[in-house]
């Protein structure tokens, strides 16, 4: 039997289980210590792990992010948290020209074990600066690794790999999933890098999806459900390396796939999946693959503008039956 | 005669070996850059290229002045670095000609050797961004507990990058042991030190975070080499970081593709007297305790090394295309996308 916690204790105790079992492991960011962390995922860390540890910065997203790249090139395993990853663009400079590119300018002599994580994507009526996602900025970096995950046990099992990872792993969480409540296994576990996971089995449709975009195609699939539509939902997960197999494999059954994705439309996460899934499993397609994305707008404040802004339920349900050629 | 007597009487203040080692690394950069220079003429040097000449005083100071465990990170004016920390000039000039047998394998080129087992940490090719890395190098030897620093060095043009502010201000915070060094040559890229800030005395940006701060003749070995001594003895006792800015000239271009035209013929011809090899050749010899012979063999053996870095890098295999997919990722099965 596992225990209900929430997203927020289950990164929480990814950080301090690793802490506690690798001395090289260290947290640093804005508000980290002595405030808790700006969404408490690292409460009461400092108290345990001293301030040499848990290290409160300054607000120099470029600066700290840095300081992490050359204490990894030295040895350690720092992880990064950027209050939002909107802050961590400030940093981009760290993260693509160096933590990613460290191990191949060196030949293979420096590689560079970071974590850099945070939340990501809209979260609320928080505007333009404050909304955006990162994972198809982040994913299109080679020497980079993707994580992006909301689910309590698989981001504790995730975010425990990364910190073991010998590559540089960037982490998108959501602030307004912190408080999402899920099981976690009592026991010692890991969550591989690089594997999607099927979080609901269906024969008709896969829903593609990550981050808490998940949870608008469980929705969907319910309903689905209730008009005798069976949808497969499956959670990327890792956004780079991205799992290929687990979507030629599910569309193998479905024949259709449509992917949700909060990031905008152009060049995304979704833009890869429909290219893979159309180049691997053609034959196996009874219709186009589609996608439902945020709009190519930057995101207002108002709620009816975010609300038009963001894919949801009802929009998932509209491309599922697009689709399979029924009437909405 | 009375001139060589009037000579006879200068007494050098360090030993005759400190001073052959001296005359040795800057001697071995000058050779090293010239051939790079010849090399990049005869195409067998590609991309971007800067070198190091007239610098070689910075190099030789830092040899003589640091640990061996201590590290270093530079940006890309980085040749002359490299081989002060020990990186062999086969292995560099195989690097400057893309071969296999460069320093990291043909993959970095003129901008980016490496030297982990020395704790050469690289030559950077964006502008300041080695200066939070340094930082962080320092972070993690204090984090360790040892007494080694990290020298982190840039030019003049990064001493107006945020990353600079960013990083003396947590590493004087956090009492870093971390050793910034401005190499002042003047001249970022095409632009004078006094068109891109109204602060031209760069080592003074050091005193609005209390970070001891102070200029430094970078022509001159000894007072290179005083300067690290004193900064670096500061460090090692916790009190945190230094900064020195060390003022130098490069007598070439920004880069080889740079004919230097923003500079007038009476400023380099200036700078060229004060020549840090000449200067101290003159000095060497002036205290007849080495023979112009001694240091005749010197260049000699240079000369021989730097003939046997091009043979080396001219005779050296091109890396195989699979290399391409190789130090990516520490992960040996990364499934990278290939179509």
């Amino acid at each position: 039997m596992g225990r209900i916690i929430t997203l927020r204790e289950a990164l929480g105790e990814a950080m301090s289980e690793e802490m506690r079992r690798d001395e090289s492991v260290f947290l640093m960011g804005e508000e980290v210590a002595e405030y808790n962390g700006a969404y408490k995922v690292s409460k009461g860390m400092l108290d345990e792990f001293g301030p040499k540890r848990v290290i409160d910065t300054p607000i120099t997203e470029l600066g700290f992010a840095g300081i992490g790249v050359g204490a990894a090139m030295n040895g350690l395993r720092p992880i990064v948290e950027f209050m939002t990853w909107n802050f961590a663009i400030l940093a981009f400079d760290q993260i693509v020209n160096n933590a990613a590119k460290t191990l191949s300018q060196s030949a293979g002599q420096f590689n560079c074990p970071v974590v850099f994580r945070g939340p990501s994507g809209a979260a609320g009526q928080l505007a333009q600066q404050h909304s955006q996602t990162f994972e198809s900025w982040m994913g299109n970096v080679p020497g980079l690794k993707v994580i992006s995950c909301i689910d309590p046990a698989d981001a504790k099992g995730l975010l425990k790999s990364a910190i073991r990872d010998n590559d540089p792993v960037c982490i998108m969480e959501s602030e307004i999933m912190y408080g999402l409540k899920g099981e976690v296994p009592e026991d010692e576990y890991l969550v591989p890098i690089g594997q999607a996971r099927v979080r609901r089995s269906g024969t008709d449709i896969t829903l593609v999806s990550f981050n808490k975009m998940v949870l608008v195609c469980l929705d969907a699939a319910e309903e689905l459900a209730k008009e005798g539509i069976s949808a497969e939902v499956i959670d990327l997960r890792t956004i780079r390396p991205l799992d290929i197999a687990t979507l030629v494999e599910s569309v193998k059954k479905t024949n259709r796939m449509v992917v949700v994705d909060e990031s905008w439309p152009m060049f995304g996460v979704s833009s890869e999946v429909a290219y893979q899934v159309q180049k691997d499993a053609f034959d196996y397609l009874d219709a186009p693959v589609r996608r439902v994305n945020a709009a190519d707008t930057s995101l207002p404040y108002a709620s009816t503008l975010v609300d038009e802004y963001l894919p949801n339920p009802e929009k998932v349900i509209r491309a599922v039956k697009e689709v399979m050629y029924v009437q909405a | 005669m009375a001139d060589v007597a009037e000579k006879a009487k200068t007494k050098l203040k360090y030993s005759k070996e400190q001073y052959l080692e001296w005359y040795h690394i800057m001697m071995l950069i000058r050779r090293f850059e010239e051939r790079t220079l010849l090399a990049y003429s005869q195409q067998k040097v590609r991309g971007f290229c800067h070198v190091y000449i007239g610098q070689e005083a910075i190099a030789a100071g830092l040899k003589s002045a640091l640990k061996p465990e201590d590290g270093i990170v530079t940006a890309y004016r980085q040749h002359g670095i490299a081989l002060m920390k020990g990186a062999s000039p086969n292995a560099c000039m195989a690097e400057l000609f893309g071969k296999a047998t460069g320093i990291v394998k043909g993959k970095g080129g003129s901008m980016h050797f490496f030297l982990a087992e020395n704790k050469y940490f690289g030559g950077n090719g964006i502008v300041g961004a080695q200066i939070p890395i340094g930082t962080g190098i320092a972070f993690a030897e204090k984090y360790k507990g040892t007494h080694f620093l990290c020298v982190t060095m840039f030019g003049d043009g990064a001493a107006r990058q945020g990353s600079l502010f960013e990083s003396f201000n947590m590493a004087m915070t956090w009492k870093l042991p971390v050793l910034y060094i401005c190499e002042n040559n003047f001249y970022a890229m095409g632009t004078s030190v006094n068109r891109t800030s109204n602060v031209t005395d760069i080592y003074k940006i050091g005193h609005a975070f209390d970070i001891p701060s102070e200029p430094v003749d970078g022509m001159d070995p000894e007072k290179v080499h005083e300067a690290i001594e004193k900064a670096a003895k500061h460090i090692r006792e916790g009190k945190g970081p230094y900064f020195l800015e060390i003022k130098t000239y490069r007598y070439k271009g920004h880069s080889v593709s740079d004919p230097a035209r923003y500079r007038s013929k009476e400023e380099v011809e200036h700078y060229k007297a004060l020549d840090p090899i000449e200067i101290l050749r003159d000095r060497i010899l002036g205290s007849n305790v080495v023979t112009e012979a001694e240091l005749d063999a010197i260049e000699e053996e240079i000369k021989d090394a730097v003939d046997a870095a091009v043979e080396f890098a001219d005779n050296s295999p091109l890396p195989d295309p699979s290399e391409l997919f190789t130090d990516n990722y520490m992960q040996e099965d990364y499934p990278f996308i290939k179509d």
